[in-house]
């Protein structure tokens, strides 16, 4: 009986839980944040509409010409694998989820990507946003979809995330590379297009009110540049910053699980753990020119720090575009 | 014998293993060198004329043998890897014995020590790059202290590059060699269901036991020095591997495996400590570019023959008794 009774007591503070939750989301829409959002969104559900009903994918041929262009200067071997365990078949599988979450979710929009090299080493260096690293996933998707011809990156990825269960496969089937300079020097000097996030896990874990402001950037892509005589491209990514919402960082329970950083979601107290699912802002991806360093990879870091910001302040520059460009965070 | 003038004399440790016969057969018969080998344990269908000393390399015989002849090379494969064995036994084993090789080899001029180390000396690490270079740091007995003899013995060999400049010390480190050896990933593939770890599978380099033989050939050549990681194939999944050898693998979640392995282990069922799980979680792939240039080594067998080598059986008639395996 009791039971009952508790479990009809449980219901009825869901429904009062419910009742204030429209209450706030009424007086949200009545105020001017509320009704902007509110614009947004039914722009951006009728673009999705718009997507779903003239359709999104690729077309086959096209799709099948790609491929095989990227084939063709892989080092794969008789089970189509390369040394760092990329797989071209693998990328076909997982590819029209990729693609869904590019043109669908993200309704991805793209500026200056001639700027990427046709062919030869190329380092491209973005700002890193948005708790989980879909960035880097777009970044690349955009490569191969809306660039003629495609290039494939390889990314260096956070020793975390490559150690992770199924995350860690993926990655690497997919062509990424656990971020050591090693493997950075040995992919351009094959002369494939490397992407570096430089602010790395302190880039990607920024909490809401720091959304575009860079971290500080490491120096190790600035010196392998050097090195290897890699162009440098500028990348900004515009609008993940707003995909998932974070308070702060939970620097005790990061230690706990041994990851980098756990972000604090408040929208997890009206998801759950869905809050950690990306909202379908609208990104906007800005290459900009290809910059080039000449001098001694190891040269003081002083001397370093100057170049690095050269490239820093590229990035904030193409950041500052992408946001004066938009009219706001869905559409 | 008479016929001719000089001999070339080698000597061969651990020459019962599967390794130290087929380099046996090759320097045996196909060079025509007389082969000393030293083993504890039986030598099966030895060829008459190779003479077989069952001793301890710690014990004072052995010296005899470099004394009465004038030894050329000492191919040294007899370190053990046992994961049975004792801890005090393993390190005495191995660190001692190889120290005696060296003095050995000092003692009596011989030219030229060749020691098979492996690539678990490198270790399986979340960070480890994707070509693991001779110069990489022996990390491998960072989660798994069992290995801790086989990297001094690595380090040991190295200390001779400097201590005696004229002897040609050779340090080969190979992958996994795949064959009639019996070493933890020949026996992996030969399980009935060889785990896995569920969303893990890493990159693996497996290297056929006939071109491991012919990279210790390779390495006896007079003038080579210094340390060579021996690649066989590209590196393929695990996957791809357990598919190759026609087994269904078994999915493990990582985080209970360990506990798995160890009662496994404790009840006899496998023979690899928990610790090497690692293997099937975290790549270990090298750099073999400096042994196909320096050597000119290059591999004849790809993974697929190399894992078929591995899953044929009949190479072990009658060799039940050699136990211990030989990395």
């Amino acid at each position: 009986m009791s039971k009952q009774q508790g479990r009809a007591g449980t219901f009825e503070r869901i429904a009062d839980a419910a009742r204030d939750q429209l209450a706030v989301a009424r007086q949200a829409r009545e105020s001017g944040v509320g009704r902007q959002l509110w614009t947004e969104l039914t722009e951006a559900a009728g673009d999705f509409r718009g997507l779903l009903r003239d359709g999104y994918r690729m077309d086959e041929d096209e799709l099948e010409r790609r491929v095989a262009h990227l084939l063709g200067n892989k080092n794969l071997n008789e089970y189509g694998v390369d040394p760092f365990g990329f797989s071209p078949e693998y990328v076909r599988k997982v590819f029209p989820v990729v693609e869904a979450m590019y043109r669908l979710w993200y309704r991805t929009e793209v500026h200056g990507i001639e700027n990427v090299p046709n062919d030869g080493r190329v380092l491209l260096i973005a700002n890193h946003s948005g708790q989980l690293p879909f960035d880097g996933a777009v970044i690349g998707a955009s490569l191969l979809l809306d660039r003629d011809p495609p290039r494939m990156i390889r990314s260096m990825v956070e020793k975390f995330a490559t150690a992770l269960p199924f995350f860690g496969t993926f990655c690497v089937r997919c062509g990424q590379v656990t971020g050591l300079p090693d493997n950075c020097r040995r992919l351009l000097d094959a002369e494939e297009s490397v992407l570096v996030f430089p602010e790395g896990a302190a880039g990607i874990s920024k909490p809401f009110s720091q959304r575009y402001k860079l971290a500080r950037f490491g120096h190790g892509f600035m010196r392998l540049a050097l090195e290897t005589g890699s162009p440098i491209v500028p990348i900004a990514v515009v609008g993940a910053e707003e995909q998932i919402i974070n308070l702060g960082n939970a620097a005790w329970l990061a230690k706990l699980v041994g990851a980098p950083s756990v972000p604090i979601p408040p929208l997890a107290l009206l998801l759950g753990p869905a809050a950690m699912l990306p909202m379908p802002v609208k990104l906007r991806i800005y290459y900009g020119e290809p910059m080039t360093f000449e001098g001694d990879p190891n040269d003081d870091d002083a001397v370093i720090a100057q170049k690095v910001a050269e490239v820093r302040r590229a990035i904030e520059g193409l950041i500052e575009r992408g946001l004066r460009e938009r009219r706001g965070y869905f559409i | 014998m008479a016929r001719r003038k000089r001999e070339r004399v080698v000597v061969i440790t651990g020459i019962a293993g599967r390794l130290g016969q087929l380099l046996t057969r090759r320097l045996h018969r196909e060079e025509g060198v007389k082969v000393i080998g030293i083993d504890r344990r039986h030598f099966h269908r030895r060829p008459k004329d190779v003479e077989h000393h069952r001793i301890d390399i710690r014990r004072k015989a052995t010296e005899d043998i470099f004394r009465t002849h004038r030894v050329e090379t000492i191919y040294h494969l007899g370190l053990m890897h046992d994961p049975r064995q004792g801890q005090g036994e393993h390190f005495s084993w191995n660190v001692v014995g190889t120290q005696r090789i060296f003095e050995f080899a000092q003692r009596y001029n011989v030219p030229k020590v060749v020691l098979v180390s492996s690539a678990d000396v490198y270790g399986p690490q979340s960070d480890n790059p994707a070509f693991l270079s001779e110069d990489s740091p022996l990390l491998g007995a960072q989660r798994f202290p069992q290995i801790r003899d086989l990297i001094s013995v690595d380090m040991l060999a190295q200390s001779y590059f400097w201590k005696v400049p004229e002897l040609e010390t050779v340090v080969l480190r190979p992958v996994h060699i795949l064959g009639g050896v019996k070493n933890a990933m020949s026996n992996y593939l030969r399980m009935a269901r060889p785990p896995m770890l569920f969303g893990f599978d890493p990159m693996m380099q497996v290297l056929h036991e006939e071109d491991m033989a012919s990279a210790i050939v390779a390495a006896a050549l007079p003038g080579v020095r210094g340390v060579f990681n021996v690649v066989g194939p590209d590196a393929v999944p695990l996957s791809k591997l357990v598919e190759l050898s026609g087994r269904r693998p078994i999915q493990l979640l990582h985080p209970i495996a360990p506990a798995i392995a160890r009662q496994a282990f404790a009840l006899r069922l496998i023979d690899a400590p928990s610790a090497e799980l690692d293997w099937l979680r975290y790549a270990v792939t090298l750099d073999g570019s400096r042994i196909r240039g320096l050597l000119g080594y290059a591999h004849r067998y790809n993974a697929r023959d190399a894992v078929a080598a591995a899953m044929r059986t009949d190479i072990f008639e009658g060799a039940a008794e050699a136990a211990s395996s030989h990395a």
